[in-house]
């Protein structure tokens, strides 16, 4: 029985690492290939060992961009994805509490039909009503700038519905009290739900950061400038090159760049995660 | 300081269902009034449209001399402490009790004298800067008294407070509730299904039912003369034996008017254990079913012949036939064991057959 334990525990163990290996080894050939020269890589000769040029490598993404014709900083391009990413973080927490707030708190005539129209917008994505969005965006002159970025991606009906279903579980009494203790609908919503909901805003961010960090197809399409690119955008155009050698270890640095901030985010976020869960009491 | 008048109070829920069937209470400056009765009569409801949680559909509300069905809560001058005690989780004590003030505009210095000299007669001083979760169940009850005193209301509206305490913690909290309410001489409402706690608190004891008032007074008259069955056997602990005057047994002692009655209480305690027939009184026989000792008394549940005329029994009533028999110390008869018991002409009390109306015989 011990040893059959025994046995089983190293199976475990060694799926597990395998599992780890699958994920790990592309990042791993991502940070090698980062440091490694162009022509090594190109001529299929690339060493496994980290190469020599790590520090102009990395000195050339940041803040020179690739040789091409459309060069452009990956440091600038970080900073467009970061911009857009964190208004949606931001702006779809935003939106969606407040409407949440609204759809639980507020008695109004066809609350339950707006609650069902936000509910069935779950059903569609920007990918499906991408057309008339671009042409809203476009006729508002929101081509190439931050707002055209985030704004058609804020609304969210899963946050709404997330805060909806958290805003249930707090004890009526607690409006109650509050009405007693002289405090409006607003005061309500910013002294006692607003604090109440942190870590669910905490755990909803780092979702949302990581979505808005990885859009591709609505960048894509809104944003014509260089200086407008996202990181997203920026590594797919950095690939196809036409009449030159695609430079593989740019590319790569600027995916190992473009896997930090996320990577910043669930690290950093993570302790008051663990926090909410463990707090749970209302 | 300020009384409280319900004039016809009337709460009809939009789908035409009648929570508050017009209820009439006057409750003076500083007493201390109980509303009691089973779950669902309607006493949260009432006590929340005294806190302006709920609306008023009929009828008036006064406090202080004004009426207040209009008015928000906030502005009603009334705190209130609730069951779960709905302390703001993310706040210290400090700031729960501080918030209510600081939304008035308060001076933060004025604030400070006035949490702190709550906190003082809480014993909570030490805990001031501790979140509620910190707190064991009776501290976080005084937390929610302390919102309730700095805010010093004209009245103190308490929902079922100890009903999350155990029972130990609950004596105490009951009797610290009244010294306090003594203390500071705030008109209160205070809503309980405990009828213990409804008898030791009340200076005006309000028993409800099916959202109508069955009778208001002070708690010891409404123990001694209950005016319906309702209340009798709601009332005391454990309740009064009901039974039917239409049986012989009981008919035949009865004699002359009383036998019109058509229901006869008596209270467990009223009874004697005894061989002889008190003159005017009544004995019953009974055979000895169980024996429930605890300590100080002992109570022994004991059957009659079936009682076929009292089917309608009152929540909280004994079966039919069965009689509870309240003696002191931890003597009893055996198990099975028949006996006589008999209780006064005094202790006798006589409703009409439909136990809404008491009859004095």
């Amino acid at each position: 029985m011990v040893e059959d334990e025994g046995i089983r525990r190293y199976v475990a163990h060694i799926i597990l690492w395998i599992g780890i290996a699958i994920v790990a080894f592309p990042v791993y050939i991502a940070i090698v290939a980062s440091t490694q020269d162009n022509a090594l890589i190109a001529n299929g000769q690339m060493s496994l060992l980290p190469g020599g040029h790590f520090f102009e490598v990395y000195y050339q993404t940041i803040f020179v961009g690739t040789s091409g014709s459309t060069r452009e900083p990956v440091a600038n391009m970080m900073l467009n994805s970061l911009v857009m990413a964190l208004l949606i973080a931001v702006g779809k927490i935003a939106i969606s509490i407040i409407s949440a707030y609204a759809i639980v708190y507020f008695r109004f005539p066809f609350r339950m039909t707006i609650f069902w129209i936000i509910f069935i917008t779950l059903m569609l994505p920007v990918e499906v009503r991408i057309y008339p969005t671009y042409k809203i965006v476009s006729d508002l002159h929101m081509l190439d700038s931050y707002a055209g970025l985030a704004l058609p991606l804020i609304a969210s009906a899963t946050a709404t519905l997330l805060f909806r279903q958290f805003f249930m579980t707090v004890p009526d009494e607690l409006l109650e009290a509050s009405r007693i203790d002289g405090a409006g609908p607003l005061r309500f919503f910013w002294d006692t739900l607003l604090p109440l909901s942190r870590t669910n805003m905490a755990a909803l961010f780092v979702i949302l950061f990581i979505l808005g960090w990885n859009q591709y197809l609505w960048p894509l399409l809104i944003t014509t400038r260089d200086d407008m690119q996202t990181i997203q955008v920026g590594i797919r155009k950095m690939i196809t090159t036409t009449d030159a050698l695609t430079e593989w270890p740019i590319v790569m640095a600027t995916a190992v760049l473009a896997m930090l901030p996320p990577v910043f985010v669930v690290v950093a976020m993570q302790k008051l995660f663990v926090r909410g869960l463990v707090e749970t009491e209302k | 300081m300020a009384n409280v008048t319900l004039r016809n109070v009337r709460k009809t829920y939009t789908g035409g269902f009648e929570a508050i069937k017009g209820v009439n209470v006057d409750v003076g400056d500083g007493q201390f009034c109980v509303l009691v009765g089973p779950s669902g009569c309607g006493k949260s409801t009432l006590l929340r449209m005294v806190a302006g949680l709920e609306t008023v559909t009929g009828g008036e509300i006064d406090i202080g001399g004004k009426v207040v069905n209009q008015i928000e809560p906030a502005d009603r001058d009334i705190a209130m402490v609730f069951q779960n005690y709905a302390l703001y989780p993310h706040m210290s004590v400090f700031n729960n009790m501080a918030y209510g003030l600081r939304n008035r505009g308060m001076k933060e210095a004025e604030i400070k004298t006035r949490v702190e000299e709550a906190a003082r007669v809480l014993e909570l001083t030490a805990m001031l800067e501790r979140k509620p979760r910190q707190l064991s169940g009776g501290q976080r009850q005084r937390v929610a008294m302390g919102r309730a005193i700095v805010r010093q209301p004209k009245v103190f509206l308490f929902d079922e407070p100890l009903s999350n305490l155990d029972a130990k913690l609950r004596i105490s909290m009951r009797v610290e509730i009244r010294k306090l309410q003594r203390r500071l001489n705030v008109t209160s409402i205070y809503v309980t299904h405990d009828q213990l706690e409804a008898m030791t608190l009340a200076d005006i004891l309000v028993v409800m039912n099916g959202g109508q008032v069955e009778q208001v007074g002070n708690p010891l008259a409404i123990y001694e003369k209950p005016a319906t069955t309702f209340v009798a056997s709601f009332i005391g602990a454990p309740p009064m034996n009901l039974m039917s005057t239409r049986q012989d047994e009981i008919k035949s002692q009865l004699g002359g008017s009383a036998s019109e009655a058509g229901i006869l209480g008596i209270r467990p305690e009223d009874f004697v254990i005894t061989d002889q027939t008190p003159s005017g009184g009544v004995a019953l026989s009974l055979t000895v079913e169980a024996i429930e000792r605890v300590g100080a008394e002992t109570f022994v549940y004991g059957s009659r012949a079936p009682d076929e005329q009292r089917i309608a029994a009152t929540p909280g009533e004994l079966p039919p036939g069965e009689v509870i028999v309240r003696i002191p110390g931890t003597e009893a008869p055996a198990i099975g064991a028949k006996i006589r018991v008999a209780a006064v002409r005094a202790k006798l009390h006589l409703f009409s057959e439909d136990g809404r109306k008491r009859i004095e015989a």
